[in-house]
């Protein structure tokens, strides 16, 4: 499974960058972390005409935490989350989601950006810019943009991305104190994708009533979605058996996977509605 | 392309085309076929050297991209003379059989242990989980892991 | 052997490990040389049509692309791969070395690219095209039994052989019985997947006219025979060189057409020849394994002996009959009753074709399967007569009394039709395993829900067929400088033949372990070899290796005599040293430095060895998401004689690590077309370091092999066997409440969910296993 053929440039600039892009008509694709796109190649399912290395770019390393919430460069690895000792308070969800992706080795090259641009729609990253409702900025030849999370995957591995545009930050909303949070999912092998996952929070008021409920699920839909549904109905209740049973089968009623040759569509359906049951069992504590 | 990038320690030069995979450029232009590719899609580990002291998969590296790194293979971690402590805990333990994968086990247990000498056996197998052997079953491997962490908590940062 | 050395029963560390650990492994894609040429496959992207063109005047128009071959370019008739143990019915169904007129199964090759590097023949791949007209494919046992559409013309069915296997007169015994129970079992095809891919680099030398093929394993010697016929050329000019190899398992070593066409083409071209297999390429035409459909029956007295089994047992072998495609219908059949008294017993096993992947030898082939039927049978019936489930296995296993064991009749005979249990008491591992297993102390847990989650015990009781003839030869030489060379047949392929024939070697000749050096598989080094399969090497090369060092110090004696002028009977022989009465000495080194000083020696065999043991697994089962938890594995086997405790215990542990990919989560499905639905390591899951960490492998020897001069029993695969039917059994004894009954492997998350969901949440009547 040799690569296919293609040229590659490693431009020092964002500008040339977009404008290498820009000038291959859609066949020239951005390289990150490669650990998405190589296996693609590599599978010859991705052919492009030319890669354009992103590693020399300035100012797209960076983690930024503040009043406006956790910014994350493009670049930032997986590794670069889990060093970051500041993380943890300032963006639980996001650590306790990533702590699922690939393993140790592809957590070393694999990027923030690259994974929200890819879209695999089990990947974890996705999952929690949906649940979270993220900010991703594009640059392009037009200039730069904010796309709202809900506007961004549009399809299994399909992104509201115009060919010659980069990710260059996902910012993250603030995370209140107390607010309550879990991330669930299931694999055959630790590293897999998921079958299904959860990532959800909910910031209870002072008689522990949900409120502001987020309850993003992915591996079930082409794409990481929210459920309204679920959201409805825990807003304005405390978390009970009879409410878990309810969001759980709320869950399963508002996902419609597929049959696939690891699991059927009835189990994906059965899967995500347990894992919402657990996973507001763990966010209540 | 020229690139130029240190492996073992030492500069070399060489001239690849951009498709040329960093494993495929340490075995072929190198000469260095400890690394060893077994599924070239990047899941089974057999591949990994580590890079600024990073273990990643080669075989999803480009080797351009490895320009002004420094790697180290499996080779580099190894003298004639005889094992380090982790190759004799590796062999003390039979965490090998037939071979293929134990570089990338080398390796991989390298960078883990020189960055978390205390690791535990859950950690260990969490971090070895991107690693696939066929042949041990893995208990052993793991053993062996743990056992050559007193040897990387030698305060005086002397790297076995 | 004398007690000087005692290198043999001790956990001597692996020679091997010395240059695996530095990187320094020899295997086949490290080797190079001037003027390679780099081997593609064009394979088929049907399952099954006719050839209607070939162009390849866009691949060959590439830089850098210096040929193709077709069928177009092979001397007629094509030749077929040979089998390796023939018999009447199985000569349509064997597979020509490219495809000519027909594909049978995606990934079928028919045609090769030859190119500058291995990049540029993948890139010219793309750019041959193949015009093939689909016929309807066949892809499982029943549309293949009922043979509308037939694979192969002058045939008048899929069957590809039977197999029957009977002793006593089952038919009586079942109308006899106090009890009888029916049902059908599954197992999914799957594949040994070695970390190392196949491979091949194929010199031929035009002056001398010989062919030199590096990448050999498993059977180098019945590989070089079967190239050599087809290519016309001498057995002698043809050597076969075996590198290091990272795996095999059984898959690796068959006769694949690849291994022709890559020597075809350095002899077409005058040019060397490299081929290695892709990871994607290897899912899809490695051999695959172990798809079997089982109608068993079993019938019992009431007090739980076993008295009778009959089963039809359909295997779906895929598209052609290749060298190692009868092993496990064969398997299955002689040894479904395993380790068990069953006095009456007829068998048939059906190898039918299918529009998919050659199947071929997986670790414990037709053994695990077999395995996996009897013991869900035995649990069932031990829930329906009351029994409990240790107790009814205790009652029907083997005894000392027993053995010899008569094992039943296998028809057509391949050589090995009539066998026996060599020795044991096949209750001593049954009784190690159930002390050592959490199975008391967790049997009031059974069908138990503890937080989520339903707990669970089984147990599977198994033999390993080893040590299978006819001989193997072994060549002990002694250099100059007083150091050994021993040449043996066997192969390597991971399992630590350099360390453990070295032991054996060592002791033989009482000297130091650091003066051997083992040189094996190469079919230049002896005049006639065997392999590694079959659990075979330790016993077979190192028996044949005992005999020539036997040999060796014979010639030793005689030429010390000489030299000493003392009759040989007056000389004391000890570590290497030929005493005379008087004092005077002389060494190997002595004798060797002045003439060859060699020892041969050839170790036949006509009765396999019989290890036996047992598998207790203790599980938690999730019931919402069918995930499963092995707490504890624990088994235990007796092999007769320990060469090396710590590879026996390496080898007992990796196999039962494969077994439980097996059972959790390995599988090569096929859609209705014919097409392999997985294509990655990704989807294709094998255990990884996280899934199963509670294991323990215990190995005796309580009970030598009266068969061979070591006492050795062939110990590779006994851990994968029983790993199907402990499994299963945990998890239907789990999910008693719950009415659930395992039957079909593999029991993923989902798989199982699905039996979970069906079975309902009520109660049944279903026996509460005991």
């Amino acid at each position: 499974m040799k690569l296919p053929s293609f040229a590659y440039a490693c431009p020092a600039t964002l500008s040339e960058a977009v404008a290498l892009l820009a000038a291959h008509d859609g066949e020239a694709k951005p390289l990150a972390g490669g650990q998405s796109l190589m296996p693609m190649m590599a599978f010859r399912v991705a052919l492009p005409s030319l890669l354009v290395d992103l590693r020399k770019i300035p100012d797209l390393k960076q983690i930024q935490i503040s009043d406006d919430g956790v910014r994350l460069g493009s670049m930032v690895r997986w590794r670069d989350i889990e060093d970051d000792v500041h993380l943890a308070k300032a963006h639980p969800l996001l650590i306790a989601a990533i702590a699922h992706v690939a393993h140790y080795q592809i957590r070393n090259r694999g990027t923030v950006g690259g994974s929200v641009a890819h879209a695999d729609p089990a990947a974890e990253m996705p999952g929690v810019a949906i649940a979270c409702e993220a900010e991703i900025t594009a640059v392009g030849k037009g200039g730069n943009r904010i796309i709202k999370a809900a506007d961004f995957f549009l399809g299994a591995l399909t992104t509201a991305l115009e060919p010659d545009e980069i990710i260059t930050e996902i910012r993250l909303p603030p995370w209140p104190a107390g607010r309550r949070f879990a991330f669930q999912e299931f694999a055959q092998r630790r590293g897999d994708f998921a079958m299904s996952g959860v990532a959800l929070y909910y910031d209870p008021d002072a008689d522990g009533r949900v409120g502001n409920a987020h309850v993003g699920v992915i591996g079930v839909a082409d794409r990481p979605q929210r459920l309204a549904t679920v959201e409805a109905i825990l807003n304005g209740r405390t978390i009970s058996d009879a409410t878990l049973a309810a969001a759980a089968e709320a869950a399963s009623a508002a996902v419609d996977p597929h049959d696939d040759i690891h699991a059927s569509a009835a189990y994906r359906r059965s899967l995500t509605g347990t894992l919402v049951e657990r996973a507001l069992r763990s966010a209540a504590g | 392309m020229s690139i130029q990038f240190e492996v073992n320690g030492k500069v070399v030069s060489i001239a690849v085309e951009p498709r040329m995979t960093l494993a495929d450029c340490l075995r072929h232009e190198l000469g260095l076929t400890g690394t060893h590719v077994g599924c070239e899609h990047g899941v089974c580990g057999a591949c990994t050297v580590l890079v600024n002291g990073d273990a990643v998969r080669s075989c999803l590296m480009l080797a351009v991209q490895a320009e002004g790194s420094k790697v180290v293979t499996v080779e580099g971690l190894s003298n004639d003379q005889e094992l380090t402590a982790l190759q004799t805990s590796f062999r003390k333990h039979h965490a090998l059989q037939c071979g293929f994968c134990t570089p990338g086990m080398i390796t991989t247990a390298h960078a883990l242990l020189t960055e978390e000498p205390d690791c535990d056996a859950d950690r260990v197998r969490e971090v070895l989980a991107g690693n696939i052997c066929r042949c041990t079953g893995y208990i052993s491997i793991v053993e062996a892991v743990l056992d050559a962490r007193s040897a990387y908590k030698k305060s005086d940062g002397n790297r076995p | 052997m004398k007690a000087a050395n005692t290198y043999v029963g001790s956990p001597v560390e692996r020679v091997e490990d010395w240059r695996f650990l530095r990187g320094k492994g020899q295997y086949i894609d490290d080797y190079k040389c001037e003027g390679l040429w780099h081997a593609a496959f064009v394979r088929s992207a049907i399952a099954h049509g006719t050839i209607r063109r070939i162009d390849a005047t866009a691949a060959l128009a590439q830089p850098g692309v210096h040929a193709l071959i077709t069928a177009a370019d092979v001397p007629r008739p094509i030749p077929t791969i040979p089998f390796r143990r023939p018999n009447a019915t199985m000569d349509p169904y064997a597979q020509p070395v490219i495809a000519a007129d027909k594909v049978r199964y995606v990934g079928e090759p028919v045609a090769v690219v030859l190119a500058a590097s291995a990049a540029l023949a993948e890139d010219a791949l793309a750019r041959v095209v193949v015009d093939i007209d689909p016929l309807t494919p066949i892809v499982d046992w029943q549309a293949s039994e009922q043979g509308r559409t037939l694979l192969f013309e002058n045939t008048e069915s899929n069957l590809a052989t039977v197999f029957t296997a009977t002793c006593g007169d089952a038919e009586a015994a079942f109308r006899a019985a106090d009890y009888v129970r029916r049902e059908t079992f599954g197992v999914q095809r799957q594949t040994a997947l070695p970390m190392e891919t196949r491979g091949l680099l194929a010199r031929w030398n035009a002056q001398t006219g010989c062919l030199g093929v590096s990448g050999a394993a498993k059977l180098p010697f019945f590989n070089r025979r079967a190239l050599a016929k087809m290519m016309g050329l001498a057995e002698s000019a043809v050597d076969y060189i075996e590198l290091d190899v990272g795996g095999g398992f059984g898959a690796r070593g068959e006769f694949y057409p690849e291994d022709f066409l890559v020597a075809f083409a350095a002899r077409q071209f005058g040019y060397p020849i490299k081929w290695i297999e892709d990871r994607r390429e290897h899912l899809m035409t490695i051999a695959h394994a172990r798809e079997m459909h089982g109608e068993i029956e079993i019938a019992c007295r009431r007090d739980g002996s076993i008295v009778g089994l009959r089963g039809t047992i359909h295997v779906d072998i895929g598209a052609y009959m290749r060298p190692n495609g009868t092993t496990s219908v064969r398997n299955v059949a002689q040894f479904l009753a395993g380790p068990y008294h069953v006095p009456n017993i007829h068998v048939e096993s059906r190898a039918v074709v299918s529009n998919k992947t050659p199947a071929g030898t997986y670790r414990g082939p037709g053994r695990y399967e077999g395995c996996f039927f009897c013991e869900r049978m035995i649990d069932l019936a031990a829930g329906d007569l009351g029994i409990d489930r240790l107790e009814i296995r205790r009652r029907n296993l083997l005894t000392a009394a027993d053995m010899p064991y008569k094992l039943p009749t296998l028809v057509p005979d391949d050589g090995f039709g009539k066998t026996a249990c060599d020795s044991g008491d096949y209750r001593t591992a049954f009784d190690r395993c159930v002390e050592t297993s959490v199975w008391h102390e967790k049997r009031d847990l059974v069908g138990k829900l503890i937080d989520g989650r339903f707990h669970g015990l089984g147990i599977a009781c198994f033999i390993e067929g080893g040590a299978s003839g006819p001989r193997e030869n072994a060549r002990v030489e002694v250099t100059a400088d007083g150091t050994v060379a021993v040449y043996v047949g066997s192969s390597a392929i991971g399992q630590g033949l350099e360390t453990v024939m070295a032991q054996i070697a060592a002791d033989a000749l009482e000297i130091p372990l650091e003066c051997i050096r083992v040189l094996h598989g190469s079919t230049h080094y002896l005049r006639e070899g065997f392999g590694s399969y079959g659990s075979r090497a330790t016993v077979m090369g190192g028996s044949a290796i005992m005999l020539a060092a036997k040999n060796l110090l014979a010639a030793f004696a005689d030429a010390a005599a000489a030299r000493l002028s003392v009759p040989v009977a007056d000389l004391t022989i000890a570590e290497g040293v030929a005493t005379a009465p008087d004092g005077r000495v002389v060494t190997l080194a002595d004798i060797a430095g002045g003439e060859s000083l060699v020892g041969e020696g050839s170790f036949s065999n006509s009765k396999p060895t019989y290890t036996y043991g047992s598998a207790i697994a203790y599980v938690a089962v999730d019931p919402k998401t069918g995930h499963v938890e092995v707490l504890d594995y624990v088994v235990v086997d007796d092999v007769g004689r320990v060469i090396n405790p710590l590879t026996l215990h390496g080898q007992v542990t990796g196999a039962t690590v494969q077994g439980l990919g097996s059972v959790f989560s390995e599988h090569l499905p096929y859609d209705a077309d014919g097409q392999l639905l997985v294509g990655s390591l990704a989807d294709y899951m094998v255990p990884l370091a996280t899934d199963y960490p509670n294991l323990r492998a215990i190995s005796m020897q309580l009970y030598p092999s009266p068969n061979n001069p070591l006492g050795a029993k062939g110990a590779g695969e006994g851990g994968i066997i029983p790993v199907g039917g402990a499994i299963s059994n945990a998890i239907a004894s789990a999910l008693g409440p719950l009415g659930v009954q395992p039957r079909e492997l593999p029991l993923t998350p989902p798989r199982l969910w699905e039996l979970i969901n069906d079975a309902g949440s009520s109660a049944t009547s279903a026996q509460q296993p005991t």
